[in-house]
């Protein structure tokens, strides 16, 4: 029988809730306190939002990758689930940051893709590669062996991203403002605080996302474990193939 | 009568080996259609450019564009053979150790690669280039293809070892590989480009150092992921 009770569900308005203030601070805070910046003006206010983009998106990634080593390890098809949740959702990320780049490419250089733009021309790289995980699922019929090997899939994928940085950034000049240097004495101190605001907002509405398409998959399970039940076996259609995690129900 | 010993890794691979070079022998499909997508593909750059001589970044670029492609092909094809006539079945069978399969294939692949390297750069130089390497240039040429055919031969394995589950085998095969070995398309070309110039260039060692860790991180993610690629 079916649990009733949704695991994946709990927190969700806690982090909606957390989400929401965060990024309306941080919105109001990029627009009203950081000052305009005196090379680029106001053009450069598109940062709050691309830098912690990019940054949550390789986040994701790397997680994707992790779940994926988790879920080779254990089996459990939870860290499936994660896993292909981290990549679902950093893939629309790495969209917003492609979209939100060249946008500031535009605005700054004049022209909406710039080749010799490094960490761009490496988030192309990257978004093509991953936007492989859906079809690789998809074209897998067996649940747990289009786990298994889009776990392979993600953790190859998750190293790749790293190597593929130094090979593009070994093959460009560099013209993109670093934002975060290790001495970290880049950004103004109120500029900064509007920074970590964004990247902490775009984090949670990140979780907050990730959290929301995992617990509709498992309600979703849940329903069809219920009507499984009431209608007996053999009522319910095959389920379609589909490149989403089948979720097994204790 | 005593019981039968497992083969080791070593003897194992050379098995695997020797059945994979005597197909090639016998019926040699994959090679020669290699050799002919060269030969065609650089005969194709000839009229879509519109030059007669190549030189520099884009000699690099169409050499490197064909070989990458016409690996694609090699790698369509490397465990086709054993999908269909049920020898993937047969070595899961076997108590053979699963890394023997996967050092077997890469090292197929590779040799095919090597032969298709050396083919395609001396057909290359005869039909388009422009300038005439030297013999220092055409041996770090050869280092290259090496260090580039190495890394191509270790994902094309992982890649071919997941796409030949899959529905849409050719499909997955040229969508995964392409975007994986863009790295290392970037170094090689990179590092060719002055050995294919007028007045000729050395080779610059940040771009074989990158090869070198492109080869050794995906030899290393080969190894570890393999044994989940080949389970059932």
């Amino acid at each position: 029988m079916p649990t009733t009770k949704s695991l994946y569900g709990r927190r969700l308005p806690g982090y909606a809730i957390a989400t929401a203030i965060v990024l309306t601070a941080s919105i109001g805070l990029a627009f009203f306190y950081a000052p305009i910046e005196a090379d680029q003006g106001f053009s450069q206010k598109i940062f709050y939002i691309h830098v912690p983009l990019a940054i949550v998106t390789l986040g994701g990634f790397i997680f994707g990758g992790i779940f994926g080593i988790q879920y080779l390890r254990s089996g459990d098809t939870r860290h499936d689930l994660r896993s292909y949740t981290a990549i679902h959702q950093g893939l629309i990320f790495c969209i917003g940051a492609l979209i939100t780049g060249s946008i500031w490419g535009k605005a700054a250089w004049g022209q909406w893709w710039v080749w010799d733009e490094p960490t761009l021309v490496s988030f192309l790289i990257v978004f093509l590669l991953y936007c492989t995980y859906q079809p690789l699922r998809f074209s897998i019929e067996d649940p747990e062996r289009q786990a298994r090997y889009a776990a392979v899939f993600a953790v190859v994928a998750g190293a790749f991203v790293p190597i593929n940085f130094i090979a593009v950034r070994l093959a460009s000049p560099l013209i993109h403002p670093r934002v975060l240097s290790s001495s970290g004495d880049s950004l103004p101190g109120d500029m900064r605080i509007a920074f970590y605001s964004a990247l902490v907002g775009v984090t949670l509405l990140f979780i907050t996302i990730c959290k929301y398409e995992m617990s509709s998959k498992h309600s979703r399970a849940q329903l069809a474990a219920l009507r499984r039940s009431l209608g007996g076996d053999g009522d319910e259609p095959a389920a379609a193939r589909s490149a989403a995690p089948r979720i097994a129900l204790k | 009568m005593s019981a039968a010993r497992p083969p080791s890794v070593l003897s194992a691979t050379r098995a695997v080996l020797y059945k994979e070079l005597t197909l090639e022998r016998r019926a040699p499909q994959t090679l020669t259609a290699m050799a002919l997508f060269c030969a065609s593909a650089f005969v194709i750059f000839h009229f879509a450019l519109g030059r007669n001589e190549v030189e520099g970044a884009l000699a690099a670029g169409v050499l490197w564009v064909t070989l990458a492609l016409a690996a694609l092909l090699g790698i369509g094809r490397s465990f086709v053979a054993d999908r269909e006539e049920g020898g993937l079945d047969g070595f899961l069978l076997a108590p053979a150790p699963r890394t023997a399969l996967l050092v077997a294939k890469a090292t197929t692949l590779l040799i095919f690669l090597l032969i298709i390297g050396f083919f395609a750069s001396v057909i290359f130089s005869v039909l388009l280039l422009g300038p005439t390497p030297n013999a220092s240039q055409w041996a770090s040429l050869a280092l290259l293809i090496v260090l580039a055919d190495l890394g191509i031969a270790l994902v094309g394995t992982l890649i071919a070892g997941i796409a030949i589950q899959t529905r849409a085998r050719d499909l997955i095969t040229s969508i995964l590989a392409l975007p994986l070995l863009i790295p290392l398309l970037i170094a090689v070309t990179k590092a060719s480009e002055p050995l294919l110039t007028v007045g000729g260039g050395t080779l610059a060692w940040r771009w074989l150092a990158l090869l070198g860790l492109y080869d050794l991180i995906f030899g290393l993610l080969a190894y570890a992921l393999f044994d989940y690629l080949v389970e059932d």
